[in-house]
């Protein structure tokens, strides 16, 4: 039925599209501007940040399980929060996303032989790679690693406060990572207003691809006022400015705008993609098209628009900023998210459900990010989070969020991680996984969102033996645990499954173009692409029975 | 070159709206600055595709019945391989490390830089290796 035909003729300087001859080993790794190794590269890295900020949760879970526990001091408990905060959030999620697997899926997802600037790549992962190398050392410097939350606010953050090299290396980690962010956000615009194959156009985006565009937009937006704002703490800190001081006239909740004006955005920067990957992952485990293609897309970028407009909902109680905007613009996101809610489960229904790892961890994501968003709907109204705010209902709400999002990373390993090796990985020790961090998760927020409510403070080391709260405590630290057992269970699972499982190009009878071409994907991805005439060109080549469907309808039908 | 122009207008437009809102509306200027940056970054890009996507015709790839022949052609110059970024990045490296434990580090830091900003626009006008 479908022709295939050579793909775009790609000049690599010399000789075409055939086998690419370069340096090996540690040269390889050093000198590569293939957008597939960069992305190993990158996926590697995110997930032993992975594991060392889990380490860093591990430890304050077992500190919390009992109320006068001494295992580490209240100044180690105060970097080990700092640390794991900025660990998983600057290291781990968004580099996960937009660096690992974006990098890696985006082009071959639009039918491109490479990002549009592969130097520019490599530059991105060389600077993520120095940022957590200098993040962390700052555990060997004599004062201790960065010890004032993830945050940094102001005026704690000041060289008066926070003395010593950790918090420096913290601010230097940020501004390394943040160029690193900034580079990769570019590179996925251009890339895909610029290099997608004939026929890929716009509204024929696997929605992975249309989601990882908006989050390199919101990048390009955010980015760039964190630097700017960690220039300034910086200046602050050592050359007598008085930016964030109140001493020399300056503002301590300016450094709180601005944080949140770049951190709310990141909220989604690291939620859109695994909003992708969902999505991606759902259709083809249900063996349907999306459901409401269009719908997501404008959710996508309803969020993105609204997500500019909220970022002082984290400052309610600072009692300077604009209640009635900040909590309504709030409350809008929840209708954008609540369309993608609908369309997830819109996909599954009636479909020809394949319970799948991927699939698991696709479902539990949706369940997860659904007790996280509707708890994210009560504090957007000041009342609650006046009573709420540095609780540890506050803790439980963004816990609930970003476990959706490891939910969600680990089905995109399941489901890419074939793609990217060859090489499935193994299902049962999957879905044992899936249940230990499932349930891991739950068993971890729920208490603490009951502990919020008892009035337990977020960041506190000790607590009272008379508050009643050692019980939930320990079984949050029992959830804490099983999650730790998942991690380990994924370790073992790439272990035991090391080339055991050859994938082929398609084990899931995919719908997009990565599923067209080998597993792993030869250099510049493509020795022949199949016509484009729906979002989903290998599905359509694959069943040539069927007609392909534009956005899940039959135009010759709806015309009739 | 249409939608991507529509999509970024758009954005900037909602962003305009937003930040004229919330200037009249609320008592700091922080936050409409920034979002008025936004909206400015949203129009600059945008105003250029909208500029383009009224002048020339569609790309095979915002034409929806293409085949891949149309494509066929030079797109690019990808570079197989190269040390520059590596070179870059630990310039940059050493440069962030000069702010926390002393100016001495900005001399390997600036040394790499400038190194790799030679090395790299050579390469660039050469075509580099494959």
């Amino acid at each position: 039925m479908t022709d295939v035909l050579n793909p775009i003729e790609v000049h690599a300087e010399d000789h075409g599209h055939e086998e690419h001859h370069g340096p090996t080993g540690i040269l390889k790794w050093m000198t590569t501007t293939d957008h597939k190794v960069i992305g190993m590269s990158y996926t590697i890295t995110a997930v032993m940040m992975l594991v060392i900020g889990g380490l860093f949760a591990e430890i304050i879970r077992a500190q919390l399980a009992s109320p006068n526990a001494g295992l580490v001091s209240l100044a180690q408990y105060n970097q080990l929060f700092t640390m794991h905060g900025s660990v998983m959030i600057y290291l781990f999620a968004g580099p996960f996303a937009f660096g690992a697997l974006a990098n890696f899926i985006v082009p071959i997802q639009i039918g491109a032989p490479d990002m549009a600037f592969p130097r520019l790549n490599a530059l991105s992962y060389w600077l993520y790679l120095t940022g957590c190398i200098t993040m962390l050392s700052g555990f060997f410097t004599s004062g201790g690693a960065a010890n004032f939350g993830w945050v940094g606010y102001a005026p704690l953050s000041n060289s008066m406060n926070s003395p010593g090299a950790g918090a420096d290396l913290w601010i230097g980690a940020l501004l390394l990572t943040g160029f690193s962010a900034i580079f990769t956000g570019v590179n996925l615009a251009a890339t895909i207003f610029y290099l997608r194959a004939p026929g890929m156009t716009m509204f024929r985006m696997p929605i992975f691809t249309w989601n990882m565009l908006v989050t390199g937009i919101l990048i390009l937006l955010a980015f760039p006022v964190l630097t700017a704002g960690l220039i300034m703490l910086y200046c602050d800190r050592h050359f007598g400015t008085h930016i964030f001081s109140v001493a020399g006239g300056g503002v301590p909740v300016l450094w709180q705008h601005i944080f949140w004006f770049w951190g709310h955005p990141e909220v989604y920067i690291l939620a859109l993609p695994f909003f992708g990957m969902v999505s991606e992952i759902i259709p083809v485990f249900s063996k349907k098209p999306t459901f409401g293609y269009k719908g997501m897309i404008f959710a996508t970028l309803t969020i993105a628009a609204l997500s500019l407009g909220v970022w002082a909902h984290h400052m309610f109680t600072t009692g300077v900023v604009l209640l009635p905007f900040f909590s309504a613009m709030s409350l809008l996101i929840a209708v954008p998210t609540g369309i993608k809610m609908f369309n997830w489960i819109g996909s599954m229904w009636r479909g020809q459900v394949w319970f799948s790892t991927a699939m698991l961890m696709s479902i539990g994501f949706v369940v997860t990010f659904l007790i996280g968003g509707i708890t994210g709907i009560y504090l957007a109204s000041p009342p609650l989070d006046f009573f709420t705010h540095d609780t540890y209902f506050i803790v439980a709400h963004f816990h609930s969020v970003v476990m959706a999002l490891v939910l969600g990373a680990m089905g995109g390993l399941y489901y890419w991680g074939p793609k990217m090796t060859g090489y499935l990985l193994n299902e049962k020790i999957g879905k044992s996984q899936f249940w230990f961090l499932f349930i891991g998760t739950q068993v971890f927020t729920f208490p603490q969102y009951l502990l919020g409510l008892r009035g337990m403070p977020r960041r506190m080391a000790v607590y009272p033996h008379d508050a009643q709260w050692q019980f939930l405590n320990q079984l949050s630290t029992l959830g804490a645990v099983l999650i730790g057992i998942s991690t380990i269970l994924f370790v073992v699972n790439v272990i035991v499954s090391w080339k055991k499982y050859p994938a082929g190009d398609n084990p899931w009878d995919g719908h997009t173009l990565e599923w067209f071409t080998t597993s792993p994907p030869p250099h510049h991805n493509f020795y022949r692409l199949p016509k484009i005439r729906s979002e989903r060109p290998t599905w359509d080549y694959n069943h040539p029975e069927h007609k392909a469907l534009v956005h899940g309808h039959n135009h010759d039908e709806a015309n009739a | 070159m249409k939608v991507e122009a529509k999509i970024l207008l758009s954005l900037g437009t909602f962003f305009g709206i937003m930040c004229a809102v919330y200037w009249r509306w609320s008592v700091e200027n922080a936050g409409g600055v920034m979002m008025l940056s936004g909206m400015l970054l949203c129009f600059l890009p945008g105003s250029y595709y909208f500029w383009w996507s009224r002048r020339m015709k569609d790309r095979p790839e915002d034409n929806p019945n293409a085949t891949q022949e149309e494509g066929a052609g030079f797109v690019g110059t990808f570079p197989g391989s190269s040390i520059w970024p590596f070179v870059l990045g630990m310039g940059a490296f050493f440069t962030v490390l000069a702010l926390v434990f002393g100016i001495w580090l900005l001399l390997p830091g600036l040394f790499l830089g400038g190194w790799a900003v030679l090395g790299g626009s050579g390469e660039g006008r050469r075509g580099g290796k494959h």
